[in-house]
Parts: structure tokens; sequence; C-alpha cells
């Protein structure tokens, strides 16, 4: 482990990978003169700062902690809950604000939470319409609605 | 100063008529809620009642937004503090320490000193605005391309020396903040940048799906394992009020925010964005104990909180003093003035002084009534925290889903927000402070534009920052900053890497 990654080693290398990218992505657009800079002016300057500090974070980060000592204990239940939010997303503007929100605080709560079904369907569906009704109905905000029309 | 006295009088005589009290105070309070929502910030709720107004009298319209205008930017702190869900970038430093006591079990202190701290900057902003309007107006018109620039990097680098973790990681995060700011069309020249085909980030990323992806959506994602989920608080009623310890300690940072909001804010432009991050950067440098900043300093939320507000004061100098206005709030805030056939500027004092001085008086107003209704809601506000979080986190969930869509309708929006919150996770775990990529983004568009104008005013020169006198001093003063930071390195023998990791 002594000679292992270290965790700034690491993220300053990622940092590093970032600035290339968006370096390479950036090789599309005119940098322009000094006295008429370019759409890629101030990103080639971001790109060469980002990337220095990259470099430097790693070279400095020899003190760091290992890598393999960042612990990820609930990476899991984070990528479920993102996921959750994800599937939500795209179901907002096809079944409607109401549904889509029902749906995803039954899932959360039951399949994640473990929470009483009782407890949750009275948590959601009260959740749900009472912030359509103040978002949608007093604040005048246009919220998706399913194609059944609530 | 007599007839400054004489003109306030007549202005309370209009502000305290109770028709315009109680407009007062439904602004206050729709803000206030309005506020409370991430997405809806000042600028969606007086957009909202905007066409409500249309049937008042001019002094009546002016006073409701206004409390609308007050009332929301409290509200956004409100939500930082207690669920870490920072609805604009004014209240993203709220969010480090606010959030940090909530924790610890002092949310109620921490929201009555974000009451107090903006009741106090909002009425010293307005003295100020009473007393200086149209000096300080004058000045901040000296504000070409190159100030801006300077001001901005300045504003940059002062958040980076004085943040608490490493020096580098929170410049990288900067420099992130700031190339996440490059998405969208290019206004100089009309090229779409880094938008990968989605037509939406022709827009850019907005402010509000970066802000609460990486404070509200990574906070809950870390807190996903149980082991760091979060207690149910039961707070009781002593815990409500500061501490004499607190309220000491918060007396300099208000002081010290009001009067760097309140000039920041005269500046025009969106430069106020800068206040609150100025603010937290210079308490936690004057601190005798900075190591106390991101664990629940109460400095931390005083400081940023007065600057906040006091820069929203600051901004009326302009608008009033010469009709211009110095960001979209006092824009639409000028739109419905001139809806009722009253120009803003330098006339309005002399050609209609009950509606200056009336403004002026209601200001005073407006601040008593949010420092009124505010106060006795904390205990309200802090029973949220009674909710176990098992049923919290998901609701907070979708509140962030809806506050983020009603910006502006998007689903890219809530896609950027379910990233962002994903990098912030991964960042959180590498010790990476993220209040500076919220203010990279948000510079981003301006300080691209003032460079590029800069550098086109001078024919490519970059010695024009130092040739103008107000850029040149706000160089000298980052690079005193940095040999400031560098001294105790130096004289004590540490190892000078220590600082930078």
């Amino acid at each position: 482990m002594r000679g292992g990654l270290k965790s700034d080693q690491f993220s300053g290398l990622v940092l590093l990978a970032f600035a290339l990218y968006i370096g390479w992505q950036n090789r599309v657009y005119p940098i322009g003169t000094l006295s008429e800079p370019g759409p890629g002016y101030l990103p080639l300057l971001l790109v060469i700062f980002l990337g220095a500090m990259g470099v430097l974070i790693a070279l400095w980060g020899m003190r760091s902690a290992p890598l393999a000592a960042v612990k990820w204990t609930e990476a899991t239940r984070a990528v479920i809950i993102l996921g959750a939010c994800g599937a939500a997303t795209l179901g907002l503007e096809r079944i409607g604000y109401r549904l889509t929100v029902i749906a995803l605080l039954v899932f959360l709560l039951i399949v994640v939470e473990r929470k009483r079904p009782l407890a949750v369907m009275l948590v959601a569906l009260g959740f749900s319409f009472a912030s359509y009704y103040i978002v949608g109905d007093l604040l005048r905000v246009p919220l998706p609605r399913s194609p059944w029309g609530f | 100063m007599a007839e400054t006295f004489q003109n306030l009088l007549l202005g309370f005589s209009v502000a305290l008529q109770p028709s315009i009290l109680v407009y007062a105070f439904v602004g206050c309070l729709v803000g206030t809620l309005v506020g409370m929502m991430p997405g809806l910030g000042p600028l969606a709720g007086i957009s909202l009642l905007l066409p409500a107004t249309f049937g008042l009298n001019p002094i009546i319209a002016i006073v409701l937004l206004a409390g609308v205008y007050y009332g929301a930017m409290y509200g956004g702190s409100t939500t930082s503090i207690l669920l870490r869900i920072p609805g604009e970038a004014a209240s993203v430093m709220t969010c480090v320490d606010g959030y940090a006591m909530t924790q610890n079990g002092r949310a109620g202190p921490a929201l009555a000193i974000a009451a107090i701290g903006s009741f106090i900057a909002g009425t010293l902003g307005v003295v100020g605005l009473m007393l200086l309007a149209p000096t300080l107006a004058e000045f901040a018109l000296r504000f070409g391309p190159p100030e801006y620039t300077a001001l901005l990097l300045m504003g940059l680098f002062i958040l980076a020396y004085m943040s608490g973790g490493s020096m580098l990681k929170t410049l990288a995060m900067a420099g992130f903040g700031l190339v996440l700011g490059m998405i969208g069309i290019d206004v100089m020249s009309g090229y779409t940048r880094f938008n990968f085909g989605v037509v939406e980030l022709g827009d850019g990323v907005g402010i509000v799906p970066v802000a609460v992806g990486l404070f509200g959506v990574s906070e809950i994602l870390l807190a996903a394992g149980g082991a760091a989920a979060q207690k149910v608080q039961q707070p009781k009623l002593r815990d409500l009020i500061p501490s004499r310890e607190e309220f000491r300690l918060s007396v300099g940072p208000i002081a010290r925010g009001s009067l760097l909001g309140f000039l920041i804010g005269i500046i025009p432009g969106s430069a106020h964005i800068i206040s609150s991050f100025v603010s937290y950067g210079l308490e936690r440098r004057l601190s005798r104990h900075p190591e106390r900043f991101g664990k629940g300093a109460i400095e931390g939320v005083a400081g940023p909180e007065s600057a906040n507000n006091a820069a929203a004061s600051g901004a009326f100098v302009p608008m009033l003093a010469l009709g211009i206005p110095t960001s979209p709030v006092t824009a639409v805030m000028i739109a419905a003035i001139m809806v009722h056939g009253v120009l803003p500027g330098p006339m309005l004092i002399q050609q209609q002084p009950e509606l200056f001085w009336g403004f002026v008086a209601s200001m005073y107003v407006g601040n008593v009534v949010l420092l009124i209704l505010n106060l006795p809601m904390v205990g309200l506000f802090v029973n949220l925290l009674r909710i176990p979080y098992g049923y919290l986190y998901p609701c907070i969930l979708c509140f962030c889903i809806l506050g983020t869509y009603s910006v502006a309708n998007s689903l890219v929006d809530v896609w950027i927000l379910l990233v962002m919150g994903g990098i912030g996770y991964v960042l959180r775990k590498f010790g990476y402070d993220l209040a500076p990529v919220a203010l990279g983004l948000v510079l981003a568009p301006m300080l691209e534009l003032s460079l590029r104008q800069s550098l086109a005013m001078s024919a490519g020169d970059y010695g024009i920052f130092l040739q103008r006198p107000i850029a040149a001093v706000m160089f000298g003063l980052g690079a005193l900053l940095l040999l400031l930071a560098l001294k105790p390195l130096v004289f004590k023998g540490k190892d000078w890497r220590e600082q930078l990791m």
C-alpha cells in the first residue's frame, strides 16, 4: 500500500485529464488575437490553469491518504437514489408531476427506507398534491400534467 | 442634513399609512415563501407579482415589490441553513456554516442571526442609500471592463486564499466553475460552445441546478449510508435563541458585511454576488479561530447574510439615482415604476419627492416587517428538523427537482442537477470545497466579457489593468493578500507546501 496511488494524486490526474479533454473540445473554436480574443480564448486560458492545478495537486499529493482509504460505504445506496431520481426525470413530462413524485416517494420510502406503506402513501399523496397546489396553482408555475389530465 | 431629515419625515408619512404597511407585510410574506423554493428567487417572485401591481399606485407597487425582494433574499437563507439547499448564488456561503450549525443543534440561532443580520444590514444599506446615493452612483459609473475584470478576479483570489481547505484545490474548483460557465452561446461571436449537441445548453448552465446539486443532492447522497444519516432533532425553545457569546461573535461580521455588501452592491452588473463570498473569506481571515469555519461558526452566517442584504440595498442606488438597472431584479422594478409613468433617475428626487422618500422610508419599514415576521417563524421552520430523516430526504429530493424544473421548465436542468449531485458527492469524498465552483460559474460570463472588452480597448495590452487606478488598486490588493497569506508560513518556518495542500 506504501507505494500505491494517493487520493490527491488520483484527483489531480483526473483534473488534468478533464483539462485535456476540454482543451481537445476547444480546438474547434477560434482563439483570435490578443486585441480581438475569440470564443476559444478564455477556455484555453482556463484549460492551462486547470491543467496546471491538476499537475500541482498530483505532485503535492504524495502526503495525502492512500486512494484505497477513501471509503465508499454509502455508494450503492447513493447510486440507487440517483438512479431513482433519473427515472423520475424521464417520467416527469410523460406521466406528469404528481404521478412522478408519488412514484419516486413510494420507491424511496418503501424500497430504500422500508417505511410502512400507509404512512408512505399519506406522505406521497400529501407532498405531491400540496406542492403542486402551491407551486402550480398559487405561484402559477406551469408543471407537467399526466396524459389523463391531472 | 436637516433637509434630508425633513424629506425622510415626508417619506415616513407616506410609508406608515396602514394600506402601505399591509402591502409591505404581504410583499415580505410572499417573498419569504417564494425565496424558500430553490429556483424561485427574488426575480421570479417579483416577475410573478408584477402584473398584480398594475392596478396599484406607484408607491404601493414599489413597496410591495421591494418587500418581495427582501423577503426572497431571507427565504433563500432558510433552506440553506436547514436543508443545505441554496436557492441562489447569494445563499451558497450561508450553506457552509449555517448547515453545520443545524447539524450541531443550533439551527435556531443561525436563523435568528441571519434575520437580525439581514435587518441591520438592510437598514444600514438604506441609510447609505439615503445619504450617499448620488455620490456613490457617480463612482460606480467609473467601473469599466478593466475594473470589472480586476474586481471579479480579486473576488476569486480572496475566496481562494481565505478558504478553509487546500488553496490549490480551491483554485482548481474555481477553475472548474469557470469552465462550466463557458458552456453556451458566446455573446461576442455567437459561437455555441461545449453544448455537445444539446440545444438547451445554448443558454448556458444555470446556477440553480449546479448549486442545488452540489450542495443539496450531494449531502443526501453522502448521508445515504445510514452511519452518517441525520438524527432527528428536537430543538427546545431556549435552543432557538442565540446565546450572548453568539451575539458577541456576530457584531463585527454584521458590521463588516453590511459595509462590504453595500459598497459591492452599488457596482453595476452582478458583482453583488461576490459580496457574500468575500465577506465569508474576510471573516475567516480575521477570526482568531479560523478552524471553526465550516464546522458551524456563527460568523460564517452573520457576515455573508449581512453582506448579501446590504448588497440588495446598494443595488437600489444606481437604480434610483441614475435610473440604471444594476441587476435583472432592479430592471424589473424599473419596469414596474415606468408602467405608472414614473421615470427613475436624477430628476426623480426633485420631481416626485414623496415617491423617492416614500420608497426609502418603506425600505426601513420593510426591514422591520421582515424581522417581526421571521423571528417568530424561526421556531416553525426549525420544526422541519423533527421529521425523521428517512421521510425528510425523499421530500427534499422532490423539492430540489421541483425547484430546478420550475426555473425554466427544462428537463435538462434536472439532469444537470443530478449530474452535479453525483460530481459534488465524489468531490467531497476527495476533500474538495464546492463553493468556488458556484462562484466561478456565476462570474464566468462577466469575467469573459470584461476581459475580452479590456483587451479590445487596449489593443491586446495587458498593461491596461495597471494603468487604470481602480483596477490597479484591486490587483495590488490581491497581491497584498497573497503576500499576507504566505507571511506566517515564511516567518514560522513551516513548509509552505502544507498551506498549498
